[in-house]
């Protein structure tokens, strides 16, 4: 427990967090990273993903998609691409786009499949138009599913992130590293509390989201017993689903 | 593909470790699951809980709950100990959600013509409610083989990634194809572990494969 305690002390040092790379440094590279690699992953995979999800066509390539990128190890495939394009920032961040793509697109999918097919005939029924439905009916029902693939997805790159670590110069991944190179183990659980704080933060902050997009009538549809009534995500085929993208609704 | 042959043993016995590694977890983590997964059916305070825990534990980047392994355990870096425990607790968080969803999908109708019959509540619940949940479970389970298969190689870092050795060891060199042979072997290692698994579930639950075309 020692080293828990001289981590913190660490970690409270406030000479540790200023300086270059200090800890504020490296969290605000860790965040570079992550929100600009989700970013471009947002911008790749939202319009696929509601294309998919309200055609219905393209299901089986978002499972084989989601099937090979939980299969593929993320180490092995980052350590790849850096050696042959290069340490720079672009490879790094086109690594952890190709990482987040897979579950943001399933999680946007999801979204859309696990909605009740009842109002959107209704919507059709009533003579909205398809943009309609989907801008009016799906994507609003649809979202907690949807930001808990962002959840997923934005774990995965805090995750991956850190273990770039080995080979990129800045993030909070580098005090693991370097902890483990120079046996300096007091270093090492810095690292690993401060990216395990970073990746509870962020991930709090989209829970609460999550909760707050919750459509007020399909919560109250939910606390009927899960016995009488299929529940809607169990349409979802489990490969596309993980802890976080159904969060604790 | 030279390198392969001069350096099979290596791989093989990595390919073994990495097998090992990742099998243990898996294992424990489906057993784990199941009375877990039961009680939280049965409760929902303590469903509540177990997925908020879990969710946290899924939460914390896999480097980072390697390391700290050891200052919770007590245990030595190199100890095989420290891979085991993580990953079994990352594949009890991705196992929970599935088997609670399998307990309770198996309609409380046949739960209450069972009890009607006569079967005391151990016997209701290996015969006829845990087969029931099976193929929600198994679907389940394969997810968290391949995850925790390939989650594995980051443990390399920590000396005991089995396979990932082959990763920093290629960077370290320079050599793309020795990392390229340890993603190959890493997803077979996924494959063969996913066609076990598929296989014991039609043994098992022979009718399923019926029922999920139906559905």
């Amino acid at each position: 427990m020692n080293f828990f305690a001289d981590a913190f002390a660490y970690i409270l040092d406030p000479a540790h967090w200023a300086g270059d790379p200090g800890i504020a440094q490296r969290i605000a590279d860790h965040l570079l990273y992550t929100g600009l690699s989700v970013g471009i992953a947002i911008l790749i995979a939202v319009p696929l993903g509601l294309l998919i999800g309200h055609t219905g066509r393209g299901r089986s390539f978002v499972i084989g998609l989601t099937s090979a990128a939980r299969a593929l190890p993320t180490f092995g495939f980052l350590l790849f691409i850096v050696l042959l394009a290069g340490l720079g920032l672009a490879p790094l961040i086109a690594v952890l786009v190709v990482l987040a793509v897979p579950p943001l697109l399933a999680g946007v999918y999801a979204g859309i499949e696990a909605v009740d097919r009842q109002p959107v005939d209704a919507a059709r029924a009533l003579g909205m138009s398809e943009w309609q439905i989907l801008g009016r009916v799906e994507i609003p029902l649809g979202l907690p599913l949807m930001l808990g693939g962002l959840r997923s997805a934005t774990l995965q790159v805090i995750a991956t992130a850190t273990v770039a670590g080995y080979v990129a110069q800045g993030g909070l991944g580098r005090y693991l590293i370097e902890g483990l190179a120079r046996r300096d183990y007091t270093l090492a659980v810095v690292g690993a509390v401060l990216v395990a704080a970073l990746a509870l933060a962020i991930d709090g902050l989209l829970a609460v989201a999550q909760k707050l997009v919750q459509p007020r009538g399909v919560s109250r549809g939910r606390a009927r017993p899960a016995s009488t009534r299929e529940r809607r995500s169990s349409r979802v085929p489990a490969i596309i689903r993980t802890p976080t993208t159904e969060g604790n609704l | 593909m030279v390198w392969l042959w001069n350096n099979l043993g290596l791989v093989l016995g990595l390919a073994a470790e990495h097998a090992r590694l990742s099998a243990i977890p898996i294992l424990v983590g489906f057993a784990a699951s199941i009375p877990l997964g039961w009680v939280a059916s049965r409760f929902a305070w303590l469903r509540g809980l177990l997925l908020t825990v879990f969710g946290i534990v899924f939460t914390i980047p896999s480097l980072a709950l390697f390391v700290v392994m050891p200052l919770l355990l007590g245990t030595r870096i190199l100890d095989d100990l420290n891979v085991i425990v993580a990953l079994s607790l990352y594949a009890i968080a991705m196992m929970l959600r599935g088997a609670i969803d399998g307990f309770g999908s198996v309609s409380p109708d046949v739960l209450q013509s069972a009890t009607a019959v006569g079967f005391a509540a151990a016997s209701r619940f290996w015969t006829v409610q845990l087969p029931l949940a099976g193929p929600v479970l198994l679907a389940n389970l394969r997810v968290v083989s391949v995850s925790t298969v390939s989650l594995l190689s980051v443990a390399a870092l920590i000396g005991k990634g089995g396979l990932g050795y082959l990763f920093t060891n290629g960077y370290q060199r320079a050599f793309p194809e020795e990392i390229v042979i340890g993603i190959v072997f890493t997803l077979l290692i996924a494959a063969v572990f996913d066609i076990v698994l598929v296989l014991l579930g039609r043994l098992l639950l022979p009718w399923s494969r019926r029922a999920g075309r139906a559905a």
